[in-house]
């Protein structure tokens, strides 16, 4: 069924076919829509689901761990400042191995206030082990919410599925509503591999000490780095699951196919611009335009960020001569991270591609084609190739 | 992926005595009970049992009369706090190594 919706309504249908049991959540702009189609979805008897209001994105976490931790299929959702408030939840929830998954609605961080898109709150929570998967359009932020239930409970890892503030979030496009009967039969009921249950008690995230040792019963118990290698593993395999989850759903429901990333125009690119979440689609209007004046030029979205699937990025750049990375975030004092990750992606490769890295659109500072344009042909023409990152539309 | 054994996931127990080792080497102060004043001892019958439900390592037993596991017994004396008859002392362990010899 086609609708005409917002993208927070299309993450808040997505959950919803998901048949979610649990949610919580605190407002914040530009997410507040998502929540309060899901409170409504739940006031009125389409989702059979717990809605917990909370008074912090810190407890919105911490409510989503104990109720997956009872064995509930969780969700919350958050931008920005709520994010980073949650940051320390977010270890736990990984660490604990919960199949949560959760929608961010990026937007850039104060101070200063800012509530227009940019990606710095969820980039900057890359390396707390959650799988990041980023939507384009509306389609996907629906697609993509029903795939991270199915992946985070298949390598118990909780998933976030970002999607850009404003520019999807509060935007308008049509996209299909997948039938419920379908969801079910992709998304059947949660079953946890391990869960609080009265009738066999224990506790769950119990201190470890620096080395292994015997546990009650004698068997040798892992210890933190054990632990948390088996974290990397297995995370490091959720590439591979993900590509799996995302052929599955393409048989389904017909659309997928670029579970990791997504190309525009790059089979005979030389210069390929990057970069993440809608700006991604944006591109393609730059990159027609100027394949019309003869320029090879192409543009892939980063549509997987962590894992990071740098196999397929290398596979796919490898051979360009010029990669430019266009991003709406920095690690401040270095570069972008995006850029940073790419470049030492491509470091192992023979013939590594020139290098270059944009900052644009943070606090929701306007991107124009002309820009871009611009941008992308000063990178070709290789006046961009160094390290620092140049920055786009700064009125200094 | 095949399905991964969750023990690797994360660190977990069961209940059970000596997760943490013999916690009972811990022991600075030993709780004592003096079956004249115990009240289950002095009924002789199952009543009170405040040290069992108050004992935050559950080495006491819900016995006539109670008897404390001191091989995990960590002598923090809530025991002795809390029973209504004062019948338990907490002896300093000094006093029972001198005993052993």
């Amino acid at each position: 069924m086609y609708m005409i919706e917002s993208g927070n309504v299309a993450a808040a249908t997505g959950v919803q076919l998901a048949r979610t049991q649990v949610i919580a959540a605190y407002p914040i702009t530009p997410q507040t829509p998502l929540t309060e189609k899901l409170s409504e979805f739940v006031e009125s008897g389409v989702l059979d689901a717990q809605y917990i209001p909370v008074e912090s994105e810190h407890s919105a976490m911490a409510v989503c761990i104990a109720a997956s931790t009872a064995g509930a299929r969780a969700f919350t959702a958050t931008s920005a400042n709520g994010l980073l408030y949650m940051h320390e939840q977010l270890h736990w929830a990984v660490g604990a191995r919960l199949p949560l998954v959760m929608c961010v609605a990026n937007r850039g961080v104060g101070a200063p206030w800012t509530v227009w898109n940019d990606q710095q709150d969820s980039m900057s929570q890359r390396d707390v082990g959650w799988i990041q998967l980023y939507a384009n359009d509306h389609q996907q932020i629906i697609d993509t919410t029903i795939k991270a239930f199915r992946l985070a409970q298949t390598v118990s890892i909780p998933v976030m599925v970002c999607y850009d503030g404003y520019l999807l979030s509060h935007t308008y496009m049509p996209f299909d509503k997948p039938d419920q009967e379908k969801v079910d039969a992709f998304l059947p009921p949660f079953t946890p591999r391990h869960f609080l249950d009265p009738e066999d008690p224990g506790n769950f995230n119990t201190v470890t000490l620096p080395d292994i040792r015997p546990g009650v019963d004698g068997t040798i118990e892992p210890g933190y780095m054990e632990i948390r290698h088996n974290l990397h593993q297995e995370l490091r395999e959720a590439i591979e699951v993900y590509q799996e989850i995302d052929r599955e759903y393409q048989e389904q429901f017909g659309r997928g196919g670029t579970p990791l990333v997504e190309e525009y125009r790059c089979d005979d690119a030389d210069y390929v611009a990057v970069c993440i979440g809608s700006l991604s689609y944006q591109f393609r209007d730059v990159i027609d335009l100027m394949r019309e004046k003869g320029a090879k030029v192409g543009v892939m979205g980063i549509q997987m960020y962590r894992p990071f699937p740098d196999q397929a990025i290398v596979a796919a750049l490898a051979d360009r001569k010029g990669v430019i990375v266009f991003e709406k975030a920095l690690s401040y004092g270095n570069q972008g991270p995006l850029y940073g990750d790419i470049k030492s992606a491509l470091y192992s490769c023979e013939k590594k591609p020139a290098l270059s890295n944009y900052i644009l659109g943070l606090g929701g500072r306007e991107i124009k084609t002309s820009q871009l344009i611009d941008a992308l042909t000063e990178a070709c023409a290789g006046q961009a190739a160094e390290d620092a990152p140049r920055w786009i539309g700064l009125k200094l | 992926m095949a399905p991964k054994e969750f023990c690797k996931m994360l660190s977990r127990s069961k209940p059970g005595p000596g997760d943490g080792g013999k916690t009972g080497s811990w022991r600075v102060l030993r709780p004592v009970i003096d079956l004249e004043k115990c009240i289950p001892a002095k009924k002789n019958k199952k009543a009170c049992f405040t040290c069992w439900l108050y004992c935050p390592d559950s080495v006491v037993s819900k016995t006539v009369p109670p008897s404390i596991n001191l091989e995990y017994c960590k002598g923090c004396g809530i025991c002795a706090e809390e029973c209504p008859a004062g019948a338990i002392e907490m002896v300093d362990e000094s006093s029972f190594i001198v005993e052993d010899k």
